[in-house]
């Protein structure tokens, strides 16, 4: 059996940017998968050394120790807040906010919405999986109608818990956001995309145009009760269909 | 095809099996292996197919492959 | 020193400038308003950061960011608004970040009224956010003095790595009076902070975090703020003390109400009642021992407040049963008159003169 690498030069390697430590989450899960992601982009930019992640309550709440760039914690949906008090005494520093839809679209939607309005020079990265993992599986403000989760057992209804918020569009809306766009991950053609929509945000930022929103739509393979190969297969299937993916604003 | 080789960091791999799913060429397989977490391994059962496109690692969760590809020899 | 009339917000505001605050983050509420007005207009002009939050929740939240990135920064609010910085307040303490929280507190609970009042004591120096920690509190009487104790919080905070709050209320923050300024420090000359987040370059990086899944982790993080909060007992401390030396009463009180009481004093000797005053100015560190001394010789120690009674607690733990402990309260934004706290003052020293005569109280 060939092993050796001799010879060969690297098509793929880890990004400088990512710390040693093992991601803690489950098998499959693309939470790791984004978070290769944003070390590899920050590799290319340049900016490992001047890059701060704010990492939110939830999956992700380790989020500040995966990279070789300081990092926060943030209280539960504060993210937005945090980001700006760095990005308001330090404009240098590249800010990213990194939360799931508990934290960005239900707990901390008010922030979610004012940090876009004010156009703060920050990029959020926006993990929908569609239910609130670390938690044990609750629905969130994005399950889908008619998605189980443990406190919505018979699926969500819309007539008790309403439907399914689509952060994407609702900041579109806005005035100040300079790039806002929705990705998936279920296959290497879209990880590529979302490489590049994230490169795309973070350039922005670099730049010093403003407010980037790059949301993902990732897989729970734990909380939806499927193996990572069928997640991916129902999130290219399904959802979405209830979350179209596309750039809805792009300023730059 | 050009020759290539996935490098699996088997203490990084949790055996989620989207690696062997993504592989256009049916290089990776379940071997029977586990690690030290108790996660089976993805391992390079077919080598000899492989020819370092990087999609295994491109859709890897837990960064635990690289990928290396022969030079090109110049014309 | 400069001397200027201002009123109680304005010269908490310009205090922090002049004590290196670059960012201030607030939300209006009532009666502070003038507070965050003077740092939006003020701050762009020494280059710093200001922000109209969305909520007091998103307010305490940025001081958690620029905390983090090692600025001196500030926010201010009224009692129900503190009510809602309490989370921020509690990550910052567990996060090891200074800041400096204002609360010119009103009446209360709920949405109460403007008027001043002192029921926020509990909520400040008793941890009115969640989990172990503590807060350095600081109670002005007067506006110069809350100018004066504003410039102290920062240099605690930033010395200790905790959040300091300034107790004030409605009343001193509307009220003019002369204060002396103090000349602006140099923020270059502040002493660095280096688990600031700055950017990892040539050094590993800093991590911000009140996070620790590890028991035995996070039983050493509080070990280590536990000392912290020791040293400042033993070394932070302050209160003043009016004609204590022959007292036969002694008040007790803070803020509005130990100026108010300052004047109590001076009628109750007038009227031949050897009154004496301990105001305490740090609420926590509490002046527990200053207490139990004048207590040791003292029969009545009479705590006055504007609330139905939380920092007679204190006063209770600190006499430990060595002297009579009645307490005298206004409430709702009630503010007592001199005359009416004297009265109180002059029974319980009657009261105490029949005792000693023999005379057993009705």
């Amino acid at each position: 059996m060939r092993s050796s690498v001799e010879n060969m030069k690297p098509v793929f390697v880890r990004p400088k940017s990512l710390s040693d430590k093992k991601f803690t989450y489950c098998p499959g899960c693309h939470h790791g998968l984004i978070t290769r992601i944003l070390a590899q982009v920050i590799d290319e930019l340049g900016i490992q050394e001047r890059t701060v992640m704010v990492a939110p309550v939830g999956c992700a709440v380790f989020a500040y120790e995966w990279f070789r760039c300081d990092g926060v914690q943030a209280a539960h949906g504060r993210a937005a807040a945090v980001a700006t008090g760095i990005k308001r005494v330090r404009p240098d520093l590249v800010v990213i906010s990194y939360q799931g839809d508990g934290d960005l679209a239900a707990i901390g939607l008010a922030e979610t919405i004012h940090a876009a309005n004010r156009g703060e020079k920050i990029s959020v990265i926006f993990v929908n999986n569609q239910i609130y993992g670390m938690t044990g599986g609750q629905m969130a403000p994005t399950t889908l109608v008619g998605q189980h989760a443990t406190s919505c057992p018979e699926g969500r209804n819309p007539q008790e818990a309403g439907y399914p918020i689509r952060m994407a569009e609702l900041l579109a809306t806005l005035e100040a956001p300079v790039y806002v766009a929705r990705l998936a991950l279920f296959d290497p053609k879209h990880v590529l995309e979302t490489t590049k929509a994230v490169r795309k945000a973070l350039t922005y930022q670099v730049q010093g145009k403003g407010y980037s929103f790059v949301e993902i739509l990732a897989n729970c393979p734990t909380g939806w009760r499927m193996s990572p190969v069928q997640a991916n297969k129902h999130i290219a299937a399904v959802v979405t269909k209830a979350f179209p993916l596309g750039e809805f604003v792009d300023k730059g | 095809m050009p020759k290539g080789t996935a490098v699996i960091d088997r203490e990084r791999c949790k055996g989620c099996g989207v690696c062997l799913a993504t592989c256009p060429f049916g290089v990776l397989e379940f071997t029977g292996e586990f690690n030290s977490s108790g996660y089976p391994v993805a391992q390079m059962a077919h080598p000899e197919k492989c020819t370092g496109c990087g999609l295994c690692a491109l859709v890897c969760p837990d960064v635990a492959i690289e990928v290396h590809r022969e030079e090109k020899v110049a014309a | 020193m400069e001397r200027q009339l201002m009123t109680g917000n304005e010269a908490m505001a310009e205090a922090a400038l002049r004590a290196g605050c670059r960012a201030y983050f607030g939300y209006p509420i009532t009666p502070q308003n003038e507070l965050l007005e003077y740092m939006a207009r003020r701050m762009p002009q020494v280059g710093g950061a200001f922000v109209q939050a969305e909520s007091e929740v998103a307010a305490i939240n940025m001081c958690y960011g620029a905390a983090a990135a090692g600025v001196r920064v500030m926010t201010s609010s009224s009692s129900p608004g503190v009510s809602l910085k309490m989370e921020g307040i509690s990550y910052m303490a567990g996060a090891d970040l200074p800041v400096v929280v204002v609360n010119v507190a009103r009446g209360g609970p709920g949405l109460g009224n403007i008027a001043p009042a002192q029921g926020d004591y509990f909520q400040a120096t008793k941890g009115g956010g969640h989990g172990d920690y503590r807060m350095i509190v600081l109670a002005p009487s007067t506006v110069n003095e809350a100018a004066a104790l504003t410039q102290l919080a920062f240099d605690l905070a930033d010395k200790y790595r905790v959040p300091a709050m300034v107790l004030a209320d409605g009343m001193l923050g509307q009220m003019m009076e002369p204060v002396e300024l103090p000349p602006f420090v140099d923020v270059g000359s502040l002493p660095p902070k280096p688990w600031a987040l700055s950017g990892a370059q040539g050094r590993e990086p800093n991590y911000v975090a009140s996070f620790a899944l590890d028991p035995y982790d996070l039983r050493e993080l509080n070990r280590r703020r536990l000392a912290r909060y020791q040293q400042i007992e033993a070394h932070e401390v302050r209160w003043e003390e009016v004609q204590t030396e022959d007292a036969e009463v002694l008040l007790v009180a803070y803020g509005t109400m130990g100026r108010i009481a300052k004047t109590v004093v001076r009628l109750a000797r007038a009227e031949g009642t050897r009154a004496g005053l301990l105001r305490p100015i740090t609420l926590w560190p509490f002046p527990y021992g200053p207490i139990r001394r004048l207590a040791q010789r003292i029969p009545v120690v009479l705590t006055v407040e504007l609330s139905m009674g939380q920092m007679v607690e204190d006063v209770r733990l600190a006499v430990e049963g060595r002297a009579q402990t009645p307490f005298y309260g206004e409430m709702g934004g009630v503010v007592p008159t001199p005359r009416d706290i004297l009265q109180e003052v002059k029974a319980h020293a009657l009261q105490r003169g029949k005792h000693e005569a023999g005379v057993r109280p009705a």
